[in-house]
């Protein structure tokens, strides 16, 4: 249902996302995002370029990560996402607690301002 | 039109309840921004059911029906033999208590509120029928 890869570049974790995050696999990013963490990276980038789907299960994982976040001053920017998976963010009022861009390009330099 | 949808209350099978709500709205010509809205509504209850009155065991079923009685009207049940679970009972909690509390739960009935017009919950035959209205 999802498939989730992670790779490095100069120092930012991206996770990119593929597929649907419901009930049964937002467990998927729960545990991508708490590697991520674990490992000490300061700049997380979520490529949501193939994210099809995303039902309240994998919006919760995200609100869960914001405190914490916040507390270890990891900045965690998401990009790519599509009309229809971005409205839900939008329905919930996510996309004022959450960064969020267009592209990973924006989203990278977002993340290195907001590091500052 | 009357749609039915028969399956076994495994988080595994809502890709099914999705696909199944996709089709059947598409096929009507419902547009594509709110029938993924309305598809997000659909999980969102039948996980619920799922989760909070069967325990995720897939021995057990719901029902799903989706019913178009008028035009841009559209009527889905969820028909179950569970224990009730009400979300008109729950209030939608507020954003920032959720962040603070760094809970993962508690942003589907919100979802599910603003999406749908209208959830009612009545009980026939000893199933409890969750009936969720959409005017399209």
């Amino acid at each position: 249902m999802v498939s989730i890869k992670r790779l490095q570049e100069g120092g930012t974790d991206i996770i990119a996302v593929i597929g649907e995050i419901d009930a049964s696999s937002s467990i998927e990013l729960d545990l991508a995002i708490a590697k991520s963490v674990g490992e000490g990276f300061k700049r997380i980038l979520v490529d949501c370029q193939a994210l099809e789907y995303i039902s309240s299960a994998g919006l919760g994982v995200f609100m869960s990560y914001i405190e914490e976040l916040r507390e270890k001053k990891i900045q965690m920017v998401l990009y790519g996402l599509k009309e229809k998976v971005a409205n839900t963010f939008e329905i919930l009022g996510l996309a004022d607690l959450l960064h969020i861009r267009d592209n990973k390009s924006e989203a990278l330099k977002l993340a290195n301002e907001l590091s500052v | 039109m009357n749609y039915r949808y028969n399956i076994g209350c495994s988080l595994a099978n809502l890709k099914g309840i999705r696909d199944f709500v996709r089709t059947t709205l598409t096929e009507n010509h419902v547009p594509e921004l709110q029938v993924s809205a309305i598809v997000l509504a659909l999980d969102e209850m039948c996980s619920n059911v799922m989760i909070h009155a069967h325990h995720c065991n897939p021995d057990d079923s719901l029902e799903l029906q989706i019913r178009n009685p008028k035009a841009k009207t559209f009527v889905f049940e969820i028909i179950d033999d569970g224990s009730i679970f009400n979300i008109n009972k729950f209030e939608e909690p507020d954003m920032q208590s959720l962040v603070h509390a760094k809970r993962k739960g508690g942003l589907g009935i919100r979802l599910v509120k603003s999406i749908m017009d209208k959830i009612e919950y009545v009980q026939e035959e000893g199933r409890h029928i969750c009936r969720l209205t959409k005017v399209i």
